[in-house]
Order: C-alpha cells, then structure tokens, then sequence
C-alpha cells in the first residue's frame, strides 16, 4: 500500500481533514494566547512585541508556511469530500432524517464556508499589512521604534479596523460559526484519528465543547474591546 | 384489552423496474387495527391491490422477528420508522394516529439501487463482506471452545459489533450515504476477538477499498447512523475501524 492509496481511500481523506483540523486548532490556541496579550492594559506594547517575535523569528515563520499548506489541505480535500459524499445520493429523500444528528454536524461545509469568508477578509485587515506593507492610509501608523528596532504597530491597526461597527459584526459572527465548526470538528477529528477509547471520548467530547465555547469567544471580544474602549 | 381502527394515507414510492423512473403514489387504508404491525398494514393494502387487478407493493421481508436483515423501508422519514432501536418489521400501528399521512420510500443510495417499488439492492454489502468479514480457519479437529481465553468485556464488545444485521439502514440515515457504520461493525467484531487477529490487517484494508470501489461515501462522524440503527451498534466502532484503518496502512507493504 502506498501513502498516495492510504490518504485517498475515503477513511483516508478524512485522516487528511483530521490532521489538518488538529494543527488549525493547535493554531488557534497560540493565535489567541498571542492576541490576549492586548489586555496587558499598556498600550498594545506587550502585544507588538509578540507579534514582532512571531514575525521575525524563524520557527513561527516556518510554522506559518504550514499554516498556509493546512489551510489550503483543509478546505480543498472538505470540498472535494462534501461534493463526492452529496453525489452518492443521486435521487434524495421526501422526507429528510434531520432528529438523529445536530445541524451543525451536517453543515461543516456551510460553516467553513463562513469561516474561510472571514479569514479572507481577516488576511486583508492584518497579514497583509503586517507583511507586504498594506494599504496606505494604515501604513502611516503601521510602525514604531523601539530600543532602535521597528515593530509593527498591530495594536494600531486593530483599533484602526474596529472602530467600524459592520466589521465588528461580522467579526463576531464568523466567531459563531467557528464554535460551531469546533463543536463538531473538534470530537470528529479524534474520532478519524481512531480514539475510540470510551473514557477519552467522553473527555475528549467535554474539552472540545469547552474549546468551541471559549476559543471563538476569545476571539470575539476582541473586537468588542477595541470598539467600545474596554482596551486603552 | 380493546383495539382502535383507524384510516390511513399511504404516500408510497413506486417503482416498475431500475430503470424506469418512479414517483409517489397515495393510498387510502381503512379499517386497519393498532395492534397490527407495520408490514401486515402493507399485507393488507396489497391484497386490496391485488383484488383490484392491480400490481402489489414490492417490499422486502423475511423473519419479521427483527433479527434477519431483510426488512427496510424508510417511514415519515426515518429509516426502520418513529421507534429507536427497532426494525421495520417490529413496528406496530399503534406508532400511528387516525387520520395520519405515512411516507414509506425506499433506501436512498447509489449503491443500494432500486430493484422495484420499496425494495433495493443490497448486495454490496456481500461484496463488502467477501472482502475480508471472515476468519480463514484449517479443517481438522474441532477446537475446545475454551481453549482460547477471551476476556469478558471485549467478548461483550464483540458481541455488541456482531449484533449488526446487515439492513443498511445506517447507509440510508447517513447524509453522506455512508457505510461506515456496518463495515465497522464487522472489522470490530473480529478486531476484538483472537480468532481475527492473523487477518486484521489485510481485513480491514480490502474491505475499505471494497466499500469505497461500491461508492459508498466517507463518514463525517454525524451520529445518524448510530441513532437509527435497529440494533444500536455503537458509532465508537467507527472510531475503532479508524484506528484499524490508520495502523494497517501505515504498517502494510
């Protein structure tokens, strides 16, 4: 058996869809430990300078590479997967099955769907300032000296993008539909990788809701601290 | 003890052959018993049709003790019907009320083409079976059958895999079309049992490959199946073919 027919047989593709979910959600975890420092209260300094260290040391900047390869796998083997699985039922039901199974188990595609909308303006608002130089009008605050060494003034940049009530809608419900990606992704990915163990499943199942609760709704007061000041 | 009668609407899926292209047809059923079961209530509407010159209902049936398999049919839109942990033919009227509109179609999958009417074809999963559901035992002298220690719970779990009889009504409640559970039923049963453990490996892989080579989908661990299926097979079985799967393909040749 080669590797090609182990990743592509259909427990195969979702190993694919399992390894990659469990490196995004071990991303998370550091996205959100790094962006909680703006609650330092000192001015976004502590903030900045994690972002400095993440953006010019060499094991985050290899990290994100893998990143980018991640995310890319995720949702191109989840499309390929959910457009294979819909046309194995040519003809469909009267009356669909919906009591056996929760709506968010059944709309994984239509959640990552949401959430890789939100990442694409999400790139737009951060990444691509931070590293191609951005868009003029946030240049002018994009950096500060330090000590003699220039950081990005990413603190800047988020008060700057959320003072915009529509952008911080939308930032707080694509953190809904990341819950609820997790609350099915999270269990489901250990299940794929074969944790069928009934005393890790029920932990499992516990710290993942617990993840799909309190990841997304880190993330969504973010937003909600620059805009109404929680945040100096 | 005093039985209702009530008057039924039968919305049924009718099919002449494979080819032909079907649709729903509605019957109306009078007189019919709470106390019988699901299947007789078809009996009878069928002996009507045929008194009336007309074709019978093809559905599939055989023990009508919900142990053989055969029995389908997906009603008012779950397979095997309203109750949990129960067969189609074990369905009683009583789970109805007077005057009700029941839905009866058939199995839904590419893989489970329809043969006629209600009745599909479920030969792939023999296929699937065939593939590696099986022991290779020599032929001599029969064993002692306790000869071979088994620990209780895994004897109990294996038990709990072999329970599965093979309806499809996993496939049918699975958005996907999703064997997943059925195949990981078999590969536990004799995963967990030492007569299986020569052939784990080989077994688990040949009947992946088969499963996929009839076109079934991939499981995205929804939890339908395990809610509808008539004997409760554990969604952890999935689990545990995944795990199969993952050693198997990263050890094999």
């Amino acid at each position: 058996m080669t590797f090609k027919q182990m990743f592509t047989s259909s427990v195969g593709k979702k190993l694919v869809m399992a390894f990659t979910g469990i490196f995004l959600i071990l991303f998370l975890v550091v996205h959100a430990g790094l962006n909680a420092c703006i609650w330092a209260m000192d001015g976004g300094l502590m903030f900045n300078k994690a972002g400095h260290f993440m953006g010019s040391f060499v094991v985050p900047r290899v990290l994100e590479i893998g990143l980018f390869v991640g995310i890319f796998l995720h949702i191109i083997q989840g499309y390929m997967l959910t457009l294979e699985n819909r046309s194995k039922r040519k003809i469909g039901y009267e009356v669909n099955y919906s009591k056996g199974s929760k709506w968010y188990s059944r709309s994984m595609a239509i959640l990552g769907t949401l959430v890789l909308m939100f990442l694409i303006m999400h790139i737009y608002h951060f990444w691509t300032p931070s590293r191609l130089g951005g868009i003029e009008n946030i240049k002018t605050l994009n950096t500060f000296i330090l000590n003699g060494v220039e950081y990005h003034n990413l603190y800047g940049e988020m008060q700057l993008v959320f003072t915009n009530p529509y952008i911080v809608i939308l930032y707080v419900l694509a953190c809904g539909s990341l819950a609820y990606h997790l609350a099915h992704g999270f269990q489901s990915a250990f299940k794929t990788i074969g944790v069928h163990n009934k005393r890790y499943h029920v932990m499992i199942s516990t710290i993942g809701y617990g993840f799909a609760i309190i990841i997304p709704l880190a993330f969504a007061m973010m937003p909600l601290s620059f805009y109404f000041h929680w945040v100096n | 003890m005093s039985h209702t009668t009530m008057n039924l609407k039968v919305k049924v899926w009718r099919q002449k052959n494979a080819t032909t292209p079907g649709a729903f047809v509605t019957y109306d059923v009078a007189g019919i018993s709470d106390e019988m079961s699901f299947l007789e209530m078809l009996d009878v509407l069928n002996e009507r049709l045929i008194t009336e010159g007309g074709e019978p209902i093809a559905f599939d049936h055989d023990c009508r003790e919900g142990i053989c398999g055969m029995c389908s049919l997906y009603i008012n839109g779950k397979p095997h019907g309203p109750w949990q942990a129960n067969t189609t033919c074990q369905l009683h009227m009583r789970a109805f009320k007077d005057g009700e509109t029941i839905v009866i179609e058939p199995w839904r999958a590419n893989s489970f083409p329809i043969v006629k009417d209600l009745t599909v074809d479920r030969s792939a999963f023999d296929r699937i079976i065939q593939a590696g559901g099986y022991i290779s035992v020599n032929t001599g002298n029969a064993v002692d059958g306790n000869s071979l220690p088994i620990e209780k719970a895994k004897a109990d779990d294996a038990f709990a895999a072999a329970m599965c009889i093979g309806c499809g009504a996993c496939v049918a409640a699975c958005k996907n079309s999703s064997a997943m559970l059925f195949l990981s039923a078999k590969v536990s049963h004799l995963a967990l049992l030492p007569q299986g453990a020569p052939e784990r490996k080989t077994r688990v892989l040949s009947m992946v490959a088969q499963m996929d080579k009839e076109g079934f989908g991939a499981c995205t661990n929804t939890g339908a199946c395990e809610a509808t299926c008539p004997k409760e097979i554990s969604i952890s079985n999935i689990a545990r073919l995944n795990k199969e799967y993952l050693g198997a393909s990263l050890t094999a040749e």
